[in-house]
């Protein structure tokens, strides 16, 4: 079963398209990377796998789930990681975990939960300080383990390591890298084409509403004679 | 372009929004409507007050008496039926009959006070229905210092003290079918002030806790989680439950805290009155404490849900605290309008307005009770229950929308509903 079908996915404001029919799948347990440029409707298109935006024509299905019929079982099985997300200022880094947590589980497992979360954001005491006292790359560490710690069907992040410094960056990579093990479905979009060819499995490239690559990095250097996914990018953009 | 003009043009861009302007100019419309609401109570001031004159003496005194009300008043009765002279001033919506006993003169010439019998028709306890009550007041004082003036014309040895009080009250007030002996609208003017301190208290408690719900909302934009909240499995109702179950449940400390202190006030306010209230009537039972707590709890769940349906236009916390503006008007209006004039005694059009709006029914609530108007606090609780409802089902319809990311709320139910209706057109 694929994680993802997006089929004939329109989305309009008002008079302003900003998705234009696209069309992909994303299999069980991949990487799959959306990049693209500024406006290109990246965020918009997670917004509408996430639940938060509504489609204007065309469906899209998780793990079977209508989303448009099912958006509570949807929600269900993601953790979605806005590029600019925060959290509760008032709250430590650990009763924000432990926020989250409780609306996927109850009792012990809760705690368990936390733990992952926890461990995933490897902020040492510092966990139990408000969050309003973090930095920002303490924020966003916190974030993606608020993400990543319910061990969900699939994660869509996007702009991972936003914030992050090279080594931050490089740890929660492999912290999502690793999270596909545990079954989680990961689609991601960044800026970061490094980070794209590191991480992704597939990926799609959208250009003003329209999906206009498709493939695994290997394939699409190899399409466009590149040496890497940022002069695929230049090419098919600038074409 | 110069620097300055360039900042300057920017910043009035910045300063000068929709959500900046239309609170203002409702303002003004508010205080247009009040400047011309107290232009009626100055003409209602400065015009001879309607009375009725019953003179059973028909002394020379009494007919002074009698003359300066016919000269300074509309005096609707004149004759010796107080019965008549009482339908004859109702019927002409006026403020008091004025009854001269027989012995009025021939008291005064003996050295007593001559005694008038006033029947006050008190319409409202507001503060500006007490107007044309203290116009009378003032006659009735002009007449004894014209007594006074005659008295002084007789000379010979009088008592100073009778000469210069020659005037001595017995007072019966009716007010909302209820008759008081002696006690006059003046006396009851501690409903005034009661009638100036609770709609403030209410006032500020809706600001304040509607504020909180407005900046929550704008607080969760600002601060980026509310994209992580509406992905989470939990459905768009509880949200917009629980946003306002934890303000209400804030509110209600808020409340409890002002009942405290207003328990407080209402004591001392009793020890320091001149005529104990409950000896008519005047108090409120438990019934009547529970029906103004549920009223205003109703008014405060409303109020709360209006914030939600405006936080979910604030960007941020900046402009989440220029959407209170709305709610500082809808609260102020009926605070100012009922500190000034009671419901009945409104025209019928400022009466649908004060209704309808939610958050003037608490501010009623007590003064309706103190006279039995339990209809009133009633269909007030009814409304405003029902306000709120559909209130909170915009919130929620708004939730399920664009409307929180995107400011737009299209394609929603009711988009495609008015969408639909266009094309059949």
């Amino acid at each position: 079963m694929n994680a993802i079908e997006v089929r004939g996915l329109v989305k309009d404001y008002g008079s302003f398209k900003a998705v234009k029919s696209i069309a992909f799948d994303v299999r069980e347990g991949e990487v799959f990377g959306l990049i693209g440029p500024n406006g290109a409707g990246k965020t918009t298109t997670l917004r509408i796998i996430a639940s938060i935006l509504r489609i204007t024509s065309g469906s899209v299905k998780v793990f079977g789930k209508d989303l448009s019929k099912e958006p509570h079982e949807v929600r269900k099985m993601l953790s979605y990681l806005p590029e600019d997300a925060g959290a509760y200022k008032n709250l430590t880094g650990s009763e924000y975990l432990k926020f989250i947590a409780n609306f996927f589980a109850t009792g012990k497992k809760v705690d368990e939960i936390v733990s992952r979360g926890i461990e995933i954001a490897s902020l040492e005491e510092r966990i139990d300080d408000k969050v309003d006292t973090y930095s920002k790359g303490m924020a966003r560490r916190l974030l993606v383990a608020r993400a990543l710690m319910v061990k969900p069907k699939l994660a869509i992040l996007d702009e991972l390591t936003s914030g992050l410094d090279v080594i931050n960056a490089q740890e929660i990579r492999r912290v999502v890298k690793g999270s596909t093990k545990d079954g989680t479905t990961v689609l991601l979009s960044s800026h970061n084409m490094l980070e794209v060819e590191l991480m992704c499995d597939r990926i799609a490239l959208i250009d003003d509403g329209r999906i206009v690559e498709l493939g695994t990095p290997a394939e699409l250097k190899r399409k466009h004679g590149a040496s890497n996914i940022e002069e695929v990018f230049t090419k098919v953009v600038m074409a | 372009m110069s620097n300055l003009t360039n900042i300057i043009k920017k910043e009035l861009k910045e300063l000068l929004t929709k959500s900046t302007i239309v609170p203002v100019i409702l303002m003004a419309f508010l205080f247009a409507g009040l400047g011309s609401m107290m232009g009626g109570v100055e003409e209602e001031a400065s015009a001879p007050p309607v009375i009725g004159v019953v003179d059973l003496d028909d002394g020379v005194l009494s007919d002074l008496a009698a003359h300066i009300f016919d000269t300074t008043s509309e005096v609707v009765y004149n004759g010796t039926d107080p019965d008549d002279g009482l339908d004859a001033v109702r019927e002409h919506d006026g403020v008091a009959l004025i009854i001269i006993p027989s012995n009025f003169t021939s008291d005064i010439l003996n050295g007593s006070k001559g005694i008038f019998e006033i029947v006050w028709i008190m319409k409202g306890a507001g503060i500006l229905d007490g107007i044309s009550s203290a116009t009378v007041d003032s006659l009735v004082r002009a007449v004894g210092l014209q007594i006074s003036a005659y008295l002084i014309s007789l000379g010979g040895d009088q008592d100073p003290a009778a000469v210069l009080s020659p005037i001595g009250r017995l007072e019966t007030t009716i007010f909302k079918d209820r008759e008081m002996e002696g006690i006059s609208p003046s006396t009851l003017s501690m409903m005034s002030i009661q009638s100036f301190t609770v709609p403030f208290v209410i006032m500020m408690i809706i600001i304040i806790t509607g504020g909180m719900v407005i900046s929550s909302m704008g607080m969760e934009k600002e601060n980026k989680t509310l994209e992580t909240l509406m992905t989470l499995p939990v459905s768009r109702g509880t949200i917009v439950s629980a946003k306002l179950i934890a303000s209400a449940l804030v509110g209600l400390v808020m409340v409890g805290i002002y009942m405290i202190g207003f328990n407080y006030y209402m004591g001392s306010m009793q020890a320091s009155a001149e005529v104990d209230l409950s000896e008519y009537g005047l108090t409120l039972g438990a019934v009547d404490f529970v029906l103004i707590g549920v009223s205003i709890f109703v008014s405060l769940l409303a109020a709360l849900a209006m914030c939600m349906v405006l936080g979910t236009y604030a960007r941020n916390y900046k402009s989440a605290q220029t959407l209170t503006m709305p709610v500082t008007l809808l609260a102020a209006i009926p605070m100012f309008i009922t500190m000034f004039k009671d419901f009945g005694t409104l025209p019928l059009p400022l009466q649908a307005m004060v209704f309808a709006i939610p958050f003037s029914h608490p501010m009623m609530a007590m003064r309706e009770l103190m006279f039995d108007n339990y209809a009133l606090v009633l269909s007030g609780i009814a409304y405003v229950a029902v306000f709120t409802g559909v209130m909170m089902t915009i919130t929620v319809w708004i939730f399920s929308t664009d409307r929180l990311l995107t400011g737009s709320t299209k394609k929603g139910p009711l988009d495609k509903l008015l969408r639909r209706r266009t094309l059949y057109k």
